[in-house]
């Protein structure tokens, strides 16, 4: 027997719409077995992962803080992929638009400055990310070099670009030597929703950066461009669209949107610049675009979904000594799911005997 | 033993792994695969190389599991990208980020621990030459191997007929399959030739790099390495001059802490990315003409019955 595809005359667009869901389906029953073989038991850890965080207030605010950059930064990735650029660099992104943040809020600690430095922050860890995709961009342009490369390349330099800072100049003098800024003043900290708790102004930000989204995509000529360029670039060549413009557009908007996400992080939940600000944000924006089928509101239900998974390992980890790895072998599996069912949408799977039967008699 | 000897040595290590995993894709590439998950092949290689010779106190053992490691991660690919038609450049990736998590998974128990890097040859008399003789007689077994394998590649790639065939697969499928070639099934070997290069080089780290394992110690080699068959423009013996330019310039970041300058280390330790990205603008900027790369490189392939 052997397994063959056959294409299908047309999206099917049934399992396109229920694919993520079989992909999710099969990932759960995937940890099942890697629950099992850790040891411990399966029902009982994915209640912990899965359940017990939608069942208290904390836990539901706190899913909400960690699903605002991953939807911030997938909604950005998507316009990309879409129009067939690869930014896998948005972690890089993330990490410089939170240095040039905080370059602000570090400035003017303890000026009395007024109310306008949160809005500077934003601005400045936006633009500052939009400057940093723009290298791959024109690397890729101008001179044809492999964006996947050049972004994910970069994000090594941001990363040691913040630990330089945070190590060197812009230190906290009473941090204990901890490699950490000082605390942002009230003025550089992104505003709580809820009194005491930990949903903050951002929430409502990637909202709507989604709204913005669907809007780009569904109702503007740019959106039009952006997925004719990516599904179909013969077309697009011959309506007359600049593929070099969308590639350096949709890396620009990427890359604001996940420096406004590092900004927002850091001035927010974070409070302070330091090393590790990120659990690996960038990438698992990666899993969450495509989950959401690089769709806005797909992408919303992806990032809170995502968000879960990072929420319930920290609970497994102190509840049943699971390793937090656990969660990243969780959303590797989920990607490969994913993808594996989007095959589905343009190909039929059949199987059929290894060795064709010899046709007998004359044809 | 000088300083420039230690240098040389030094450099020759460094860029051992990243040889290892470029010769592997370069052969994938060739193929007309595009696997960009080196990186994840290469994390979960080193955690799986160090697990086997940590509990079997031998490098041998440790080498060969970090192989098995590699290829199974990569017939993950495989069952992706040729036998379900995925897009190779999101399955790479999807690769790389399960890799990271499993090989914390793996390696969880083994952090702290250390064991007895690989041995250096010692040839009496040739090992004894001053300079020369150390350098070129007295390498850990991987480097040799790591040599032996682009020589083998070369003339693997060039010089056979199976070669010629995997190199056709690469440049047009559509012509191999029509001449009766299983394109499928050479690119499944390539792309598990690719993930046992690219096990052994993660292997490499903890076994002869440094003695224990860290999560995250390949710290980009896998992406360097994948840049480096661009820089190699997908031939062998580039990729032995990429390589040890690479090796270099990682060795002269270290020692260029050692030595004191007043740039900060973090500057420092960029080098090799930054250095990554001035390349590859160079060089696609330098190839404006025509690629050369296998033409079919990265695009899926359905045979039809």
């Amino acid at each position: 027997m052997q397994l063959v595809l056959e294409k299908r005359a047309e999206r099917s667009a049934t399992i396109a719409l229920i694919s993520p869901l079989i992909a999710i389906g099969l990932t759960i029953a995937t940890l099942c077995i890697v629950f099992a073989v850790l040891g411990k038991n399966p029902i009982a850890a994915l209640a912990v992962y899965f359940i017990d965080p939608l069942t208290d207030g904390y836990s539901l605010q706190e899913i909400a803080v960690k699903a605002t950059p991953l939807v911030m930064i997938a909604i950005g990735l998507s316009l990309c992929y879409l129009a067939n650029a690869w930014n896998i660099g948005a972690e890089g992104q993330f990490l410089i638009g939170a240095v040039a943040g905080s370059w602000l809020a570090v400035k003017t600690q303890g000026t009395d400055a007024g109310h306008w430095v949160l809005p500077g922050m934003l601005v400045l860890g936006a633009a500052a990310g939009a400057l940093y995709a723009l290298i791959p961009a024109i690397c890729k342009v101008r001179f044809g070099a492999s964006e996947i490369l050049t972004s994910l390349m970069l994000v090594y330099v941001a990363d040691l670009l913040l630990d330089y800072l945070v190590r060197g100049p812009w230190r906290d003098p009473q941090g204990f030597n901890f490699p950490t800024t000082a605390e942002f003043d009230p003025v550089a900290t992104v505003p709580t929703l809820i009194e005491g708790g930990r949903l903050h102004l951002g929430s409502i930000i990637a909202l709507l950066v989604v709204a913005a989204g669907a809007v780009l995509l569904g109702r503007t000529i740019k959106g039009f461009e952006i997925r004719v360029v990516g599904a179909a670039p013969r077309a697009a060549r011959f309506g007359g669209f600049n593929a070099n413009q969308l590639v350096l557009l949709t890396f620009a908007i990427s890359g604001a949107l996940a420096g406004l996400a590092g900004i927002i992080e850091v001035a927010g939940p974070v409070g302070h610049l330091q090393p590790g600000i990120s659990p690996g944000y960038g990438f698992t924006a990666i899993i969450v675009a495509f989950l959401g089928r690089l769709n806005p509101i797909g992408i919303l239900i992806a990032g809170l979904f995502l968000a879960l998974t990072f929420i319930g390992g920290e609970q497994a980890q102190i509840a049943m000594k699971i390793p937090l790895d656990v969660t990243k072998v969780f959303q590797g599996i989920l990607l490969f799911y994913v993808l594996a069912c989007d095959s589905l949408i343009l190909y039929r799977f059949r199987l059929i005997s290894s060795s064709p039967k010899v046709q007998s008699g004359a044809h | 033993m000088g300083l420039i000897e230690a240098i040389i040595l030094s450099v020759l290590a460094a860029s051992t792994p990243l040889l290892l995993a470029a010769t592997g894709e370069l052969v994938t590439e060739r193929s007309g695969v595009l696997n960009l998950g080196v990186e994840g092949m290469m994390i979960v290689g080193a955690a799986c190389g160090f697990g086997g010779a940590w509990l079997s106190g031998s490098i041998i053992v440790g080498a060969l599991c970090g192989m098995v490691a590699g290829i199974l991660m990569s017939l993950i690919f495989a069952l992706m990208a040729l036998g379900l038609a995925v897009n190779q450049v999101a399955t790479g990736l999807a690769l790389t980020i399960l890799g990271i998590g499993l090989s914390g998974l793996i390696g969880a128990g083994f952090v702290g621990e250390r064991i007895t890097p690989a041995p250096h040859l010692h040839i009496p008399g040739l090992s004894d030459i001053p300079l020369a003789g150390r350098i070129l007689f007295g390498e850990d077994g991987f480097v040799y191997l790591s040599i032996a394998l682009v020589v083998g590649v070369w003339w693997f790639l060039y010089r056979t007929r199976a070669g010629l065939i995997l190199r056709a697969c690469g440049d047009n499928h559509v012509s191999a399959h029509a001449l009766g070639y299983p394109v499928l099934r050479i690119r499944l070997y390539a792309v598990m030739f690719g993930g046992a290069c690219a096990g052994l080089a993660g292997a490499y780290l903890p076994l002869a790099y440094t003695p224990f394992f860290i999560p995250g110690m390949t710290a980009g080699r896998g992406w360097i390495a994948l840049a480096l068959t661009v820089f190699a423009s997908w031939r062998p013996a580039r990729l032995v001059v990429g390589a040890y330019l690479f090796g270099a310039v990682t060795i002269l970041q270290l020692h260029a802490q050692g030595a004191g300058i007043g740039i900060p280390s973090q500057f420092m330790s960029s080098l090799p990315y930054l250095a990554t990205i001035i390349v590859l603008v160079l060089l696609s900027r330098a190839r404006t003409g025509g690629s050369t790369a296998p033409a079919a490189l990265g695009t899926v392939f359905v045979p039809d019955r």
